[in-house]
C-alpha cells in the first residue's frame, strides 16, 4: 500500500470563502433593516418617497435664501419669483429677537456677558468630574453677578442680597443641630430681617458703583425665556425638595399644607397662574406697592415648577427601600443628617430624568408669557416684527428660527441628562 | 432588658417643646399653622383694603348681566345679549370640544408613532424618532402658531374658488380649505334616520355579544370561531341594509360658494383646527414615548415563553404583551390627556373662544372682575383635573398587580 492509492487528501486548509453577497455588508443591512418583508418594503418605499418630497421642496427654499435685504418686498424683488426663504429678517432683527426692542443697544454686551458667564458657572455643576470644585464658589456668586449685569444699578443691592443669603446659611448651620425645620425657618427669618434693614442703606446710596440701570419692561426676546427658565428651574429645585419632604412628613398639618399646594398648582394651567401674576396679585399686596412684572411672573412660574418637581422627588423618595430610612435611624442620625447624607442623594439620583423633564417643559412654557403681553421671543415675533411694515408676512423664517432655538436647547438638555444618568449608574449591569 | 418609659408628666418643662422630639413636632406644626394664618390674614387684609380703596367688592352678580360680545363658535344658542354666565358655558363647551377631539387624535398619532418606533424598519424607526424629538422639544405655543399661520395665511381665500377657471378647487367637491376655515359636508337627518342610528348602535352591541360568545365557546369547548370578519359584517351590513331599505334617509349637505363666502355644510374654523392639530401632534409625541416605554417594559422572557407555548406573533402581542403593557401605558396616557386639556387654554393665542378666552379674556376685561374670573377659571380646571385623577386612582387600584 502506498500513499498513491488514496486519490486525494487535502494537506492544507482551503482559504475562507467570502460570505455570500446577500449576507454581508450593505446588502445584508438593507435586507434586514429595510426590506425584510413585503409589508416592510412597502413601508420603506413610502417613507423614502415622503422624505425625498420634503427634502426636494425644502432645499430650494434654503439654498435660495436671502440673508441681506432691508424688507420683505426687497427680498421678493431679489428672489424674482423663485422659491426662497427671506432669512434677512433674522440678520436684520437679530438683536430684537435676542434682547427685545427696548433694551439699550449700547448695553447688549451686559446680558451677552451674563450668558457666557452662565456656562462658566454651570460647568462645575454639570461636569463636576472635569472642573475643579473651587469653581463652585463662582457658581454661588453667579446669580448676583448676573442680576447686576442685566438690571444694572448700584452694586450694593446684589451684595446685600448675597450677604443676606450668607447670614441665613450661617444661622441655619448653627441651629440645625437642634431641629432641621426650626433651622430652616430661623435662617429664612434672619435673611429676611437683614434684607429689610439693608434696604435702608442701599436706598439712599443708589449711586455707589452703579452701572446704568435697565428697567425690566425694556427686556425681551430670547433673553427673557432664558432668564425665566434658568431662574425658575434653579429656584424650584430647592422648593420642590422642601415640598416633597413636607408631603412625606408625619406631621399632619405640614403634610396637608403641602398636599393642597401641590395639587392645586398641578390642577390649573400655567396661563391662569400668569393671569394671577398679571392682574390679581396686585390686589393681595399692600396698596401702592409696584411690583415688577418679571418678578411676579418668576414667583408664579417657580411655584408652578416646584409643585411638579416636588411630585418627581416624592417618586424618588418613595422608590427608596424602607431599609435606607431604618439604617439611617439605627446609625443615630437625626432627620437633617439622614436626609442630607443618605436619603436625598439617592432619591435625587433616581429623580434626575423626571427633574430634567420638568425643566425642559418649564423652559418651553416660558413662551406663555407672550400671552400676558410680555415680549419674549414669541411675543417679539408676533408683535413688533410681524406687525412692522417691512416684515409683515415672514412667518416661516421667524417661527422656524424660534423653534430651532428651543429645539437645540431642549434637545441638548435631554441628551445631557441621559449622559448624566449613565455616569451616576452605580449598579452592576 | 431595659425598657424606655415616658418620663412622668410632672417633670414637663417648656424647653421640651424644642428639644424633645416627642413634643417638637407639635411646636413645629403650631408655628407652621400660625405662619400660614398670618400670611392669609395679611393677604386678606391687603385685599380688603385694596378693594375698599378702589370702591370694588367681590360679587358674582356680573355673571347675570348681558355680555355684549359675540362668540364665533357657538355649540349652544348664544348672542351678544346673553349673560356672561352663558358666555362662560359656551367657553367651557368649546374647551371640552377641543380637548375631546385633541385626545382622540393624539391617541391615534401617539399609538401609531410609538409602535412604529419599535418597527424592524430602520427608516421608519428614524422618521418616528425625528417626529417625537422635533415635537417634544419645541413649545406647543409655537406649533399652534405655525399651524394657525398655515390655516390663515397660506390657504387660499374663498374668492380663489370663484369663476370658471378658479385658482383653487374643492377636494372631492366636498371639502373646501380656505383661510376662513375648512368647510365639510354636513349630514341631513331625514325621517327614519333614527332607525338607522339605532340599528348601528344595536350592531355595536351585537359585535360585543358575538365576541363574548366566541370567547366563552373557546374556553368551554376549545372550538375557535373566527373573530375578524364576522365582527365587521355584524357592524356594517345591517346598518347599510336598513339605510337603503328606508330610502337613504340621511343625506349630505355640501358646502357651496355663496357670495363672498362658503355656505352650507359644517364650518370648522382655522383657530379650532390649529389648536386641535397642534395639541394632538404635540401630545401625540409624548404618548408615543409612553407607548414605546410600556411595550419595552414587558420583559423579553414573556414573549419567549408565549412563543414556546406555540403562540403566533399576533396572538403573543394581543394576549400576552398588550395586556401587560397597557398597565404601564394607561396612567401616563391619562395624565397626557390632562396636560392636553390644560394646554388647550392656549386657545387665547389664536382667538379660539374657549373658557380662557371668554371668562378669562373678554369677560374679565369688560367687567374688570379679575379676582372672580380667575378664581372661577381655576376652579373649572381644578375640577376637571381632580375628577380625572380620581378616576385614575380607581383604575390604578383595580389593575394593581395582586401580589402575595
Amino acid at each position: 500500500m502506498s500513499d498513491n492509492q488514496i486519490s486525494f487528501v487535502r494537506k492544507h486548509m482551503l482559504p475562507e470563502a467570502p460570505p455570500p453577497v446577500a449576507a454581508t455588508g450593505v446588502v445584508k443591512w438593507l435586507r434586514e433593516n429595510l426590506f425584510s418583508s413585503p409589508a416592510n418594503s412597502l413601508l420603506t418605499v413610502v417613507s423614502l418617497y415622503v422624505v425625498i418630497q420634503i427634502v426636494f421642496s425644502a432645499a430650494p427654499w434654503f439654498l435660495n435664501g436671502i440673508w441681506d435685504s432691508p424688507s420683505l418686498s426687497a427680498c421678493r424683488e431679489i428672489l424674482d419669483g423663485k422659491v426662497g426663504g427671506c432669512f434677512a429678517v433674522l440678520s436684520e432683527r437679530w438683536n430684537q429677537l435676542l434682547f427685545g426692542f427696548k433694551y439699550p443697544s449700547e448695553l447688549y454686551w451686559r446680558p451677552g456677558l451674563a450668558f457666557i458667564l452662565l456656562f462658566v458657572a454651570g460647568a462645575p455643576l454639570l461636569f463636576y468630574q472635569i472642573f475643579p470644585r473651587k469653581m463652585l464658589i463662582f457658581t454661588g456668586l453667579y446669580p448676583f453677578i448676573a442680576y447686576w449685569l442685566i438690571w444694572g444699578g448700584s452694586i450694593l443691592v446684589p451684595v446685600f442680597a448675597l450677604l443676606g443669603v450668607l447670614l441665613g446659611a450661617f444661622v441655619y448651620k448653627r441651629t440645625v443641630g437642634a431641629s432641621a425645620g426650626m433651622a430652616v425657618i430661623a435662617g429664612f427669618v434672619a435673611a429676611l430681617i437683614f434684607w429689610i434693614l439693608s434696604g435702608f442703606v442701599s436706598g439712599p446710596m443708589e449711586n455707589v458703583l452703579a452701572i446704568e440701570p435697565v428697567n425690566s419692561r425694556d427686556m425681551g426676546g430670547f433673553m427673557i425665556n432664558l432668564m425665566l427658565g434658568v431662574v425658575c428651574v434653579s429656584l424650584s429645585v430647592p422648593f420642590g425638595i422642601v415640598l416633597a419632604l413636607g408631603r412625606q412628613s408625619s406631621m399632619p398639618i405640614i403634610k396637608w399644607i403641602c398636599v393642597v399646594f401641590i395639587e392645586f398648582i398641578r390642577g390649573v394651567p400655567l396661563i391662569t397662574l400668569l393671569f394671577v401674576a398679571n392682574v390679581v396679585l396686585a390686589y393681595f399686596l399692600p396698596p401702592g406697592t409696584t411690583f415688577d412684572l418679571i418678578l411676579r411672573v418668576i414667583i408664579m412660574i417657580t411655584m408652578f415648577a416646584s409643585a411638579y418637581i416636588a411630585e418627581v422627588i416624592r417618586g424618588g423618595l418613595a422608590a427608596l427601600p424602607r431599609g435606607q430610612y431604618e439604617a439611617a435611624d439605627s446609625l443615630g442620625l437625626d432627620y437633617a443628617q439622614a436626609m442630607q447624607l443618605i436619603i436625598l442623594p439617592q432619591a435625587l439620583k433616581i429623580s434626575i430624568p423626571g427633574i430634567v423633564n420638568v425643566a425642559v417643559g418649564l423652559f418651553k412654557d416660558t413662551t406663555l408669557v407672550s400671552v400676558i403681553s410680555m415680549f419674549d421671543i414669541v411675543g417679539m415675533i408676533r408683535g413688533p416684527i410681524l406687525a412692522s411694515a417691512e416684515w409683515n408676512g415672514v412667518y416661516w423664517e421667524l417661527f422656524g428660527f424660534a423653534a430651532l432655538l428651543f429645539f437645540i436647547t431642549c434637545y441638548g438638555i435631554s441628551q445631557y441628562s441621559q449622559w448624566l444618568e449613565r455616569q451616576l449608574q452605580t449598579d452592576h449591569r | 432588658m431595659t425598657t424606655v418609659t415616658d418620663p412622668p408628666k410632672a417633670s414637663f418643662q417648656l424647653s421640651q417643646l424644642i428639644y424633645d422630639t416627642r413634643y417638637r413636632s407639635y411646636t413645629f406644626q403650631f408655628i407652621a399653622l400660625m405662619l400660614l394664618i398670618a400670611l392669609m390674614a395679611y393677604l386678606g387684609a391687603n385685599l380688603v383694603r385694596n378693594l375698599a380703596e378702589q370702591g370694588q367688592n367681590i360679587a358674582f352678580g356680573f355673571l347675570y348681566e348681558p355680555s355684549g360680545y359675540d362668540i364665533n363658535q357657538r355649540p349652544i344658542e348664544y348672542d351678544s345679549q346673553s349673560t356672561h354666565l352663558r358666555a362662560s358655558i359656551v367657553g367651557v363647551l368649546n374647551t371640552l370640544i377641543v380637548a375631546f377631539l385633541g385626545c382622540i387624535t393624539a391617541t391615534i398619532f401617539g399609538v401609531t408613532a410609538g409602535i412604529l418606533r419599535l418597527s424592524p424598519n430602520w427608516l421608519v424607526r428614524k422618521l418616528m424618532a425625528f417626529y417625537v424629538e422635533a415635537f417634544r422639544n419645541v413649545p406647543v405655543l409655537i406649533w399652534i402658531l405655525i399651524i394657525f399661520t398655515i390655516m390663515t395665511a397660506v390657504l387660499p381665500a374663498p374668492s380663489a374658488f370663484r369663476g370658471d377657471d378658479p385658482d383653487s378647487s374643492m377636494l372631492f367637491d366636498a371639502f373646501a380649505f380656505t383661510n376662513r376655515g375648512v368647510y365639510t359636508p354636513a349630514p341631513i337627518w331625514g325621517p327614519g334616520s333614527v332607525v338607522v342610528v339605532l340599528t348601528f348602535l344595536a350592531s355595536v352591541f351585537g359585535v360585543f355579544y358575538y365576541r363574548r360568545y366566541a370567547t366563552k365557546l373557546l374556553y368551554d369547548t376549545g372550538k375557535l370561531l373566527p373573530m375578524g370578519w364576522p365582527s365587521l359584517v355584524i357592524l356594517f351590513v345591517p346598518t347599510i341594509l336598513i339605510y337603503f331599505i328606508l330610502g337613504q334617509p340621511i343625506g349630505l349637505e355640501y358646502p357651496e360658494l355663496k357670495g363672498f363666502n362658503f355656505g352650507g355644510g359644517i364650518h370648522i374654523r382655522g383657530s379650532l383646527i390649529a389648536l386641535w392639530f397642534a395639541l394632538a401632534i404635540y401630545t401625540g409625541a409624548f404618548i408615543a414615548e409612553n407607548v414605546r416605554a410600556g411595550i419595552q417594559a414587558v420583559s423579553k422572557g414573556q414573549t419567549e415563553a408565549a412563543a414556546s407555548l406555540g403562540m403566533r406573533p399576533r396572538r403573543i402581542m394581543n394576549l400576552v404583551i398588550l395586556p401587560q403593557a397597557l398597565r404601564v401605558i394607561i396612567p401616563p396616557l391619562i395624565s397626557q390627556y390632562l396636560n392636553l386639556t390644560k394646554n388647550s387654554s392656549l386657545a387665547i393665542a389664536v382667538g379660539y373662544m374657549d373658557v380662557t378666552g371668554t371668562l378669562g379674556g373678554i369677560t374679565l376685561n369688560q367687567t374688570g372682575r379679575a379676582i372672580e374670573c380667575v378664581l372661577m377659571l381655576m376652579l373649572f380646571y381644578l375640577t376637571i383635573s381632580l375628577a380625572i385623577s380620581a378616576v385614575m386612582n380607581v383604575y390604578n387600584n383595580a389593575i394593581k398587580l395582586k401580589e402575595r
